[in-house]
C-alpha cells in the first residue's frame, strides 16, 4: 500500500522538479536574449541617430556581441598559440585557484574573528574600528605591500594574490558572523541556560547554527569579492598567467581589439557566477530552514 | 521534602518596578500547581526565578532541597515556553535529544530515550521531520517531550498552550494530565485561563498585580484521573467560580463586576 502510494508521489515530485528546472533555464535564456537585444538595439539606435551622450557609440566602445563571441575562437595574436577561449580557460583556472585559496583563507579568518569578537565584548570595542578601517584602505595600496612582504619570504607569487583576495573576503564574513551570533533568539538562549549548557555548547549547538543564514549571505558576497581581489592582485604581482594579466594586456591594446577585453570580462563574470552558485549549493545542503525562510 | 520552597521572594527590576513581593510558597512532590493572574502579576517572573533564569532581589528559592542555581546546574527541571522554541536546523528526534547531548548521554541511550519520549507524546514516526513540518500543537508536544527527556523531577511550563486554539488546547490538556500521570513529575504551570488552571491542577495559586503577590491558594479537589467529563461536573464550575472571584478580589477595579457573574466558562 505504502509503496503504491509512494510511487506516484515520487513521480509527481520528479515531474515538478523537471518543470521548475525547465522554467529556470527558459527564464535564463529569456534574460540573455533580452540583454543581447538591449545591447544591440542601443548600439544601433545611438549610431543611427549619431548621439554622443553619455558616450560615442562605435565598434570600439560597444563591439557587436557576436564579434565578442567570435573573438573567443580566434588567436589573439597572429602566429601560433591557442585560440583565445583556451588561453582564457587556462587563465581562469589559474585565477580561480588564487581566488579559491583566498576565499578559504578569508572566510575562515573572517568567521573566527567574528566568533572571537562576539565572545569578548572588550575585544569587539577595541578591534572592530580597525577591522572597519582595514576596508577603507584601497586594495590597490595594500596589494604591493603584501606582494613585497610575502615575496621576501619566498612565497609563491600566486599565494600573495590569494592573500590579497582574502583581504577583500574576510570583512563581510566577520560582520555578518558577528551579527548572526548576536541575534540568537532570547528564549532559545534561556532554554540552553535551563540545561546548564556551557558557553562552548551554546556557541556550537545554538549560536552558530542559528547564524548560518547570515554567514551564508556574507559568503555569497565574499565569493565574488575573492575573484575581484585575485584579478586586481595579479597586477602588482606581475602575474601574467591569470585573468588579471590578460585584462591588463588587452587593456593596452583596447583600441585595436576591444573584443578581446570584453571577452575576458565575460569569462571573468562567468567565473564569478560559478563561485556564487557553489555557495548557493552549499547553503542548500547545510542550512535547514522552513521553506518560507529560504531566500 | 518539598520539591520547591519559596521564601520571602521579592523581585525589583532595574527600572524600579516591583514585579514580586513577599512570595511564600511550597510545592510538594507530584503536585500540579498553576500560577494564575492578570498580566503584570509576575507569574512568569516567578516561574523564571524558580528555574534560576533570573535571580530574585531578595528571598530564597530551593528546588529539591538545593539552591535554585545548583538545581539548574544539576538539571533538576525541564522547561516549556509559550512557543515551542524548537531548533529549525534539527530534526524532531535531534530536538528532543538536545538536553541529552548536553548531559553527555551516549548515542544509543539517546536514541532509545527519544523513541520512548515520542511514544509518550504520541508522535512516533515523526522523528526525522523538521519542526516547520509540524502543526503548532505537535510542536508543543515535541517541546514537552524535550523537557521530559532527561527525566527531571520538576516541569516548569510558561503558558505552554497559550498560542493554540481552544480545541487543540483542550486536547493537549488531557494529554498533559496523562503525561503527568505517566512521568510522575511535579508541574508548575503558568496560565491565564481559569478553566485550564482548574481542570489541570491540584492547587491553583492566584496572583494579583502591582506589586505581584499571592492573593489566594485554592485546593482543587476534583477526583483523579480527570477526563473530558470533568469539565461538565458541578464541582468544576464551583471551583471555576471560586478562582474567578479570587482573581477579581485581587484586582480592586474589577470588584464591582464580580457579583452578578455566574459560572460560565471564560475563553
Amino acid at each position: 500500500m505504502a509503496t503504491i502510494a509512494a510511487e506516484p508521489l515520487a513521480e509527481r515530485r520528479r515531474a515538478a522538479f523537471v518543470r521548475s528546472a525547465a522554467a529556470r533555464v527558459g527564464m535564463l535564456l529569456l534574460v540573455l536574449a533580452v540583454l543581447w537585444g538591449f545591447w544591440e538595439g542601443y548600439r544601433w539606435l545611438w549610431i543611427r541617430e549619431g548621439w554622443t551622450w553619455p558616450f560615442v557609440v562605435d565598434s570600439t566602445t560597444m563591439p557587436h556581441i557576436h564579434d565578442i563571441l567570435q573573438a573567443l575562437f580566434r588567436r589573439p595574436t597572429s602566429g601560433t598559440g591557442d585560440i583565445l577561449l583556451v588561453q582564457l580557460l587556462h587563465a581562469t583556472w589559474f585565477t580561480a585557484k588564487e581566488a579559491l585559496v583566498g576565499f578559504a583563507l578569508g572566510a575562515t579568518f573572517g568567521f573566527l574573528l567574528g566568533v572571537g569578537l562576539s565572545q569578548w565584548r572588550l575585544l569587539q570595542r577595541g578591534l572592530l574600528p580597525y577591522v572597519v578601517a582595514s576596508q577603507t584602505v584601497p586594495i590597490l595600496a595594500v596589494a604591493p605591500i603584501v606582494v613585497i612582504y610575502l615575496g621576501s619570504l619566498h612565497v609563491a607569487p600566486w599565494f600573495s594574490v590569494a592573500v590579497i583576495a582574502s583581504y577583500l573576503t574576510f570583512f563581510p564574513v566577520t560582520i555578518n558572523t558577528l551579527r548572526g551570533l548576536q541575534s540568537t533568539d532570547r528564549r532559545a538562549l534561556e532554554l540552553m541556560r535551563s540545561y546548564a549548557a556551557g558557553p562552548i555548547s551554546v556557541l556550537w549547538k545554538l549560536r552558530i547554527p542559528a547564524a548560518l543564514p547570515y554567514i551564508f549571505s556574507a559568503l555569497k558576497v565574499s565569493a565574488t569579492a575573492s575573484i575581484v581581489g585575485a584579478i586586481i592582485g595579479e597586477a602588482p604581482s606581475s602575474i601574467q598567467d591569470g585573468l588579471g594579466g590578460f585584462i591588463v594586456n588587452f587593456n593596452q591594446y583596447y583600441s585595436l581589439n576591444p573584443e578581446n577585453l570584453w571577452a575576458t570580462n565575460l569569462i571573468a563574470a562567468l567565473l564569478g557566477i560559478a563561485f556564487f552558485l557553489v555557495i548557493v549549493g552549499a547553503e542548500a545542503i547545510v542550512v535547514r530552514r522552513a521553506p518560507e525562510h529560504v531566500a | 521534602m518539598s520539591v520547591v520552597t519559596i521564601e520571602g521572594v521579592t523581585k525589583t527590576f532595574d527600572g524600579g518596578t516591583t514585579a514580586l513581593e513577599g512570595i511564600e510558597l511550597a510545592i510538594e512532590e507530584r503536585e500540579f500547581v498553576s500560577l494564575i493572574g492578570p498580566s503584570g502579576c509576575g507569574k512568569s517572573t516567578l516561574l523564571r526565578i524558580i528555574g534560576d533564569l533570573i535571580r530574585p532581589t531578595a528571598g530564597t528559592v530551593r528546588v529539591n532541597g538545593k539552591p535554585a542555581a545548583q538545581a539548574r546546574a544539576d538539571r533538576d527541571y525541564g522547561i516549556v515556553f509559550q512557543d515551542a522554541v524548537l531548533y529549525d536546523w534539527r530534526t524532531i528526534a535531534r530536538n528532543i535529544s538536545l538536553p541529552l547531548e548536553l548531559a553527555r548521554w551516549n548515542r544509543r541511550r539517546r536514541g532509545e530515550r527519544v523513541q520512548e519520549m515520542l511514544r509518550l507524546v504520541e508522535l512516533s514516526g515523526f522523528e526525522s521531520h523538521y519542526p516547520w513540518q509540524l502543526s503548532g500543537g505537535m510542536q508543543q508536544r515535541v517541546s514537552i517531550a524535550r523537557a521530559l527527556s532527561f527525566d527531571p523531577a520538576l516541569l516548569l511550563m510558561d503558558e505552554p498552550f497559550g498560542a493554540l486554539d481552544e480545541m487543540t488546547r483542550e486536547r493537549l490538556n488531557l494529554e498533559l494530565l496523562r503525561i503527568w500521570e505517566a512521568s510522575g513529575s511535579t508541574i508548575v504551570f503558568v496560565t491565564h485561563s481559569i478553566t485550564e488552571a482548574v481542570f489541570l491542577s491540584t492547587r491553583v495559586v492566584v496572583m494579583s498585580p502591582r506589586p505581584g503577590r499571592i492573593s489566594d491558594v485554592i485546593e482543587i479537589d476534583l477526583p483523579q484521573p480527570r477526563t473530558a467529563a470533568t469539565r461538565e461536573e458541578p464541582r468544576f464550575f464551583e471551583l471555576v467560580t471560586r478562582v474567578r472571584e479570587a482573581l477579581h478580589l485581587g484586582s480592586d477595579h474589577d470588584r464591582d463586576l464580580t457579583a452578578p457573574r455566574t459560572a460560565e466558562a471564560p475563553s
